[in-house]
């Protein structure tokens, strides 16, 4: 029997511009990239193909030189126009020239019998031979998960509650056979339970009430109940050496398409939405598409922002910049580099703050749908513990004291406060909230990687 | 406005690196901000979206929360001046006596105050910070009506630089910076911030006939002497020329001597109703300040033994900045305990050292003062015993 968690403490940012629940035709992007800096963990990738190669979907792109098997594919077929690198010659980017019509790497394919009987070794070096064990994420720390080792549990977050999140109930309706497939494959990892977690007020797709083998959990309360970082911790919390594997149910899906036709299929359904997106709908594409021919003429200004995720946790990408493996929307927000006369003391219904300080009238109508720019809104500041991470942190974590054991480089204090148990979009609402106007994020992302390199 | 942003830009790049006003980058920016809400915008990777709140905005609803406090201190300043002098006197003329008293120390209190900011943000290099907005607000409302404004400014220039400034700027002080100007006048100037000086006099004026300038935590102490019981102290005080003046009723309204602005607990009710509405104090210090302060008087009249620990427990509340300190000097997010349940054992024992030191130390009557500067140095303590707690259950789940 699956667990009822109520969580009380976050906040649900209802932004503008959701996505409506309709996919519309659209010309297939011409290009589309693979990005090492998607990828936690990730250190020293190594390239194997040259500009002018022609890939399949599924061909070997590059890899990781601290783990050999740990492949990144391609997600179209077509031929590499550019290994776009950086300073040091740090890779970039791999984008690839799409062809008219997708071509496959042949993998073995099975029945569902045959499924069944895999042992754990076949079925691993399937996965990561061809590009989607890259959907598994281990925690603690976030990172693509260790092949060598065993999970404790698996987890799987049914729902995202960011703002302008996708609808996993459109995004994923009819993959109930794929799902289950992906479901029994993720079970051969591990001794423990799989969790699928939903959220008890919204509707629960088929695709998740149907699902054999799993320990259905229902959450209630605002986001972020649905990072599975906040689930982990209420349904089997992470110790020192604790190992636990998360994936989306679209990297479920992935387990169950390439087990059963064969295929990397990387086809994704993306939400385009934002205050500033003309027509905000889903798309059809696929794993890492520029955004180039889906946000022209469908941009109400030019002056503005595109994220490729969502605006808490997401990527500030170019209008014709690739879309991130991990990410399954693009928001696009005003950008708002201007100045306001005496900003900081006009009363506003219109800017949205979870404090009711003085002349912040948002709190008299949250359900107003919401216009916010990229402006920080103010200036940094020291730490002044006003107590209100606390109250958008539903997990038993203190994260000031976390983030300055960070800042500190106090490795014990680090563990004993919970490093373990959080990566950035479990704390992602206390960036958005802080007075002080600290990059929240990117401290917990060092402190990570302290642990990581220590 | 335009004119005025163009005006800013222009002179901007001249307080940038490598421009002739180079050092005086932080006294632009603090002016420039002030001015315009900055066009600074959110990094390329994580939250790429920011709440309205900035610390300018969470200062404003504090002073604002302190305005009732204010308004209602210069009036009393004026209405205790005239009962003193006998003499009747309408609302406009209270007001204005008030005024003219009050006004003066407002103003040094943020003219030094400001000005070192600034002199520390350019020598330091280290932004403006908003914390004085508040603490310049806050020193007036501590002081006496008739307090020499030098040792205002003295004091204001004392509490900044080395309750502050020493320890590197607003958010890292371990002492209320108000409370640290006060206790400094205090331990440095006593003979104009105790005893009778809560009341305006003018030089050379007479007093009303049986007049006395106690205050009703004096009143109450000195009954320990007289053996009289303390409520019928208080309400026998100022007879003849200020009936009532200490009646529960009258002290909790505030028309009584003291400080400028922390007379009435009405209008320090009205500010904590400010603060925890908008979310910005925190309601769990000023319940366990009151809460403490009540336990500790029934305490001790459990414990009886002079009149001073019989007085009722809820007198306690009602007289000397009790609750103008709960409200507005305990809730200080920096120097308070920062865990939710450490501010619980924080507020409850300024409460009951508030009543101890009252009503055990001779000298000097009123305890909230020393009571929250205490507490500030323990904070730390108890928030250490807090986050030890939650490390505790981390480590019992891992070996579970």
């Amino acid at each position: 029997m699956g667990k009822f968690i109520r969580l009380k403490k976050g906040f649900d940012i209802n932004l503008a511009g959701k996505a409506a629940i309709k996919i519309s035709p659209v010309e297939q992007p011409e290009t589309f990239a693979i990005k090492p800096a998607d990828f936690q963990g990730i250190y020293m990738p190594k390239v194997v193909v040259k500009e002018g190669d022609t890939v399949k979907a599924g061909s070997h792109l590059f890899h990781d030189k601290k783990h050999e098997n740990i492949v990144f594919t391609a997600p179209v077929s077509g031929e590499i126009v550019q290994v776009k690198r950086g300073d040091k010659r740090k890779l970039l980017e791999v984008v690839i020239l799409a062809d008219k019509t997708i071509e496959y790497v042949n993998f073995p394919k099975y029945t569902v019998s045959e499924i069944a009987s895999l042992g754990r070794e076949k079925v691993q070096a399937q996965l990561l031979d061809s590009g989607v064990w890259l959907n598994l994420v281990q925690r603690p720390f976030g990172i693509v998960a260790d092949p060598a080792q065993t999970p404790k549990t698996i987890f799987i977050s049914g729902f995202d509650s960011h703002p302008l999140a996708p609808d996993y109930n459109f995004t994923f309706k009819g993959q109930e056979q794929f799902f289950q497939v992906g479901v029994d494959i993720l079970r051969k990892f591990t001794l423990g339970q799989v969790h699928l977690n939903v959220h008890s007020a919204r509707e629960i797709s088929p695709v998740f009430s149907q699902v054999k083998g799993v320990e259905l959990n229902k959450f209630s309360g605002p986001h972020p109940s649905g990072c599975v970082g906040v689930q982990i911790h209420h349904l089997d919390p992470i110790a020192k050496s604790d190992v636990i594997w998360t994936i989306n149910p679209y990297g479920v899906i992935q387990i169950g398409k390439l087990f059963l036709n064969g295929i990397y299929d990387a086809s994704k359904i993306i939400a385009v939405a934002g205050s500033e997106v003309k027509d905000p709908q889903y798309y059809k594409t696929y794993t890492g598409a520029s955004v180039k021919k889906i946000l022209q003429n469908n941009l109400k200004q030019d002056h503005v922002r595109v994220i490729s995720g969502n605006v808490l946790t997401g990527t500030k990408i170019g209008k014709e910049d690739h879309i991130g493996f991990y990410d399954q929307v693009v928001s696009v927000i005003p950008e708002g580099d201007q100045y306001e006369f005496l900003g900081w003391i006009t009363p506003s219904a219109g800017k949205l703050s979870f404090s009711r300080a003085w002349g912040l009238l948002s709190f008299l109508n949250y359900k107003k749908e919401f216009v916010l720019d990229s402006n920080t809104k103010g200036e940094p500041r020291a730490f002044v513990q006003t107590g209100v991470f606390e109250k958008v942190t539903p997990i038993d974590i203190l994260p000031t004291y976390l983030l300055k054991a960070i800042m500190a480089e106090d490795y014990d204090e680090m563990e004993a406060l919970g490093i373990y148990e959080v990566i950035e979009e479990d704390l992602a609402l206390c960036e958005f909230v802080d007075v002080s106007k600290h990059n929240v994020q990117g401290i917990l992302r060092e402190g990570i990687d302290l642990m990581l390199n220590s | 406005m335009k004119f005025l942003r163009k005006t800013l830009d222009k002179v901007k790049h001249d307080f940038e690196k490598g421009g002739k006003w180079e050092k005086y980058y932080y006294a632009f920016e603090a002016l420039d901000t002030f001015a315009f809400a900055p066009n600074t915008t959110t990094g390329t990777k994580g939250a790429q979206i920011k709440d309205a709140v900035d610390m300018k905005r969470l200062m404003m609803t504090v002073i604002l929360a302190m305005v009732p406090c204010l308004l209602f201190g210069i009036y009393n300043v004026g209405h205790q001046h005239f009962l003193a002098l006998g003499q009747q006197a309408d609302l406009w003329d209270k007001v204005l006596i008030g005024s003219i008293q009050t006004i003066p120390i407002i103003v040094v209190s943020y003219a030094t105050g400001l000005g070192v900011e600034f002199v520390f943000a350019t020598f330091r290099r280290h932004p403006v910070n908003e914390g004085f907005l508040v603490t310049g607000m806050l020193i007036p409302l501590v002081m006496p009506p008739d307090i020499p404004l030098w040792q205002v400014a003295v004091a204001t220039i004392f509490a900044v630089v080395i309750g502050k400034e020493a320890f590197g700027g607003t958010g890292m002080n371990v002492l209320n910076v108000a409370l640290t100007a006060r206790a400094f006048l205090y331990f440095a100037y006593p003979v104009d911030i105790a005893g009778e000086v809560w009341t305006y006099i003018p030089e050379g004026a007479k007093t009303v006939a049986g007049y006395s300038g106690a205050t009703p935590l004096a009143v109450a102490s000195n009954s320990v002497t007289t053996a009289e019981s303390a409520v019928a102290a208080l309400n026998g005080f100022g007879a003849g020329w200020a009936d009532n003046m200490y009646s529960f009723t009258n002290m909790f309204l505030g028309f009584i001597p003291g400080c400028i602005g922390e007379t009435s607990t009405l209008m320090c009710l009205v500010g904590a109703a400010i603060l925890v509405m908008t979310g910005v104090g925190s309601w769990k210090i000023i319940v366990s300040v009151f809460a403490g302060a009540y336990g500790m008087g029934l305490f001790l009249n459990l414990v009886g033994g002079n009149p001073f620990t019989m007085m009722p427990a809820h007198y306690h509340l009602v007289i000397g900045g009790l609750a103008f300190g709960a409200v507005f000097m305990a809730t200080d997010p920096v120097t308070a305990a920062q865990t939710e349940t450490g501010k619980w054992f924080y507020g409850f024992l300024i409460g009951i050292f508030t009543v101890l030191i009252r009503v055990f130390n001779p000298a000097y009557p009123e305890g909230i003062m020393l009571a929250i500067l205490l507490m500030n140095v323990f904070a730390p303590l108890i928030d250490y015993f807090v986050v030890g707690a939650n490390k505790k259950r981390r480590l019992q789940r891992a070996t579970v």
